[in-house]
């Protein structure tokens, strides 16, 4: 059978982030292309914050989920330009994430500095409230930020958008 | 690389990179040492999180330094199985954390001065090292919301906690002098638009520290006594070996172990 790049995409799906394990990698943004020359096949990620560490987690289940499927001729290369954003998230995705009690992260947009020091209104994943408060604006991995709803009372998490 | 770039340009970018890996490693660690000790939960995870931001980005900027070397040196080598003096980062990041205001005013003042300088690098005519400073720019943003936003707290909150930012701020301030200091390295870089000149990021950062210290109802330090000198050829404070000492250990115990 000659591999094609959909079939490798077709069986990437199936590579969930670890830590937010509704999202494919692909979904996330993470994977940013797959070549094939030769045979061998060339899978090119990204990773969302320059200290990820689920990166290592990632590539062995990339090499797990191919080899599984009999194809071990493969390399695994990290870029980091252009940087990882995430306006890459598909809509879809960013209702996954709402779904999975994530509020997903809004469009991203030039701020200069100083105003990116302003809040954002995060609305809340359970309720749709809008009076939200930031707990932190760090969360239990890099990507996301904590936050607690007025309305529901239920503290959540955001991923936050960059 | 572009082979308009020479050997020269070579040794002094291998320099460069080292400079930028290192403060970050450094910082990092240091960072890290606050990990189950943090006053609240968040601020214990927020430090957890900026010091995992600082060590990535000091993978990849060692990473590119061995690449540029071309001496087969992985970031791991470069982070492990050097000695103090051949160590690059700046002394204000080697001090001891002290106490939280101490670990805030370090932070602070290196945060502004990463978003200035990532903000120049991502011009860099070295499209790698320009990449690398884009990416790291947006996570800075966070790192100098942070920092500034417990710069403010502190300052502008109880007696004591000013009186203790206050006296971090004096103290620390003493070593901030070094980050604006341009050697043969920086200009013969800058020369050619792979970096920008430290002296000029100063402006830049005087004014927003003083801005957020006039929020915080801080006062400036003023005829400090210059107590850094010489990081980026090697010289440092006693702390550095003590750091490496914890940093390297495992490393150097069970070379090429993995787990």
């Amino acid at each position: 059978m000659t591999l094609t790049k959909e079939y490798i995409y077709e069986l990437l799906a199936e590579v969930k982030d670890p830590e937010v394990p509704v999202l494919s990698i692909e979904e996330l943004g993470v994977l940013r292309e797959v070549e094939i020359v030769d045979g061998l096949i060339n899978v090119i990620i990204t990773p969302t914050y320059s200290g990820c560490p689920a990166m290592n987690a990632i590539e062995d289940e990339i090499r797990n989920t191919m080899a599984a499927s009999g194809i071990k001729n493969i390399k695994i290369e990290t870029t980091f330009s252009p940087p990882w954003t995430t306006d890459w998230m598909t809509q879809t995705a960013k209702n996954k994430l709402k779904e999975y009690g994530i509020a997903p992260p809004g469009k991203t947009d030039n701020d200069s500095f100083l105003k990116s020091f302003l809040e954002k209104q995060i609305v809340c994943p359970f309720c749709d409230s809008g009076k939200t408060i930031v707990k932190s604006e760090f969360g239990s991995t890099a990507c996301k930020s904590l936050h607690y709803c007025n309305s529901c009372r239920q503290p959540f998490e955001h991923f936050k958008c960059i | 690389m572009s082979s308009k770039i020479s050997n020269l340009t070579e040794s002094h970018l291998f320099e460069y990179l080292l400079r930028l890996g290192d403060d970050r490693l450094i910082l990092g660690h240091r960072l890290s040492e606050w990990c189950g000790h943090g006053p609240i939960l968040e601020e214990d995870i927020a430090l957890a999180n900026v010091a995992l931001d600082c060590v990535g980005q000091a993978k990849s900027f060692l990473s590119l330094a061995g690449k540029v070397e071309n001496k087969g040196r992985t970031e791991d080598d470069l982070s492990y199985f050097r000695e103090a003096v051949e160590f690059r980062n700046l002394q204000l990041l080697e001090q001891p954390n002290i106490d939280f205001a101490y670990t805030i005013a370090r932070q602070f003042f290196y945060d502004v001065y990463s978003y200035f300088l990532y903000e120049e690098l991502s011009k860099s005519s070295f499209d790698e090292l320009a990449g690398l400073a884009v990416k790291s720019l947006k996570e800075v943003k966070y790192h100098v919301r942070h920092s500034r936003e417990w710069i403010l707290r502190l300052g502008d909150g109880t007696e004591e906690s000013h009186a203790k930012i206050q006296e971090a701020v004096n103290e620390r301030w003493r070593f901030t002098n070094e980050l604006f200091e341009d050697d043969i390295v920086v200009e013969s870089l800058s020369g050619e638009g792979v970096v920008v000149k430290n002296s000029n990021l100063k402006t830049s950062w005087n004014e927003f520290v003083t801005d957020t210290f006039e929020k915080a109802t801080i006062v400036k330090p003023v005829n400090v006594i210059d107590y850094s000198k010489g990081s980026r050829i090697g010289n440092h404070s006693e702390y550095l070996g003590h750091l490496l000492a914890e940093m390297q250990i495992v490393a150097r115990s069970f070379p090429d172990a993995e787990w």
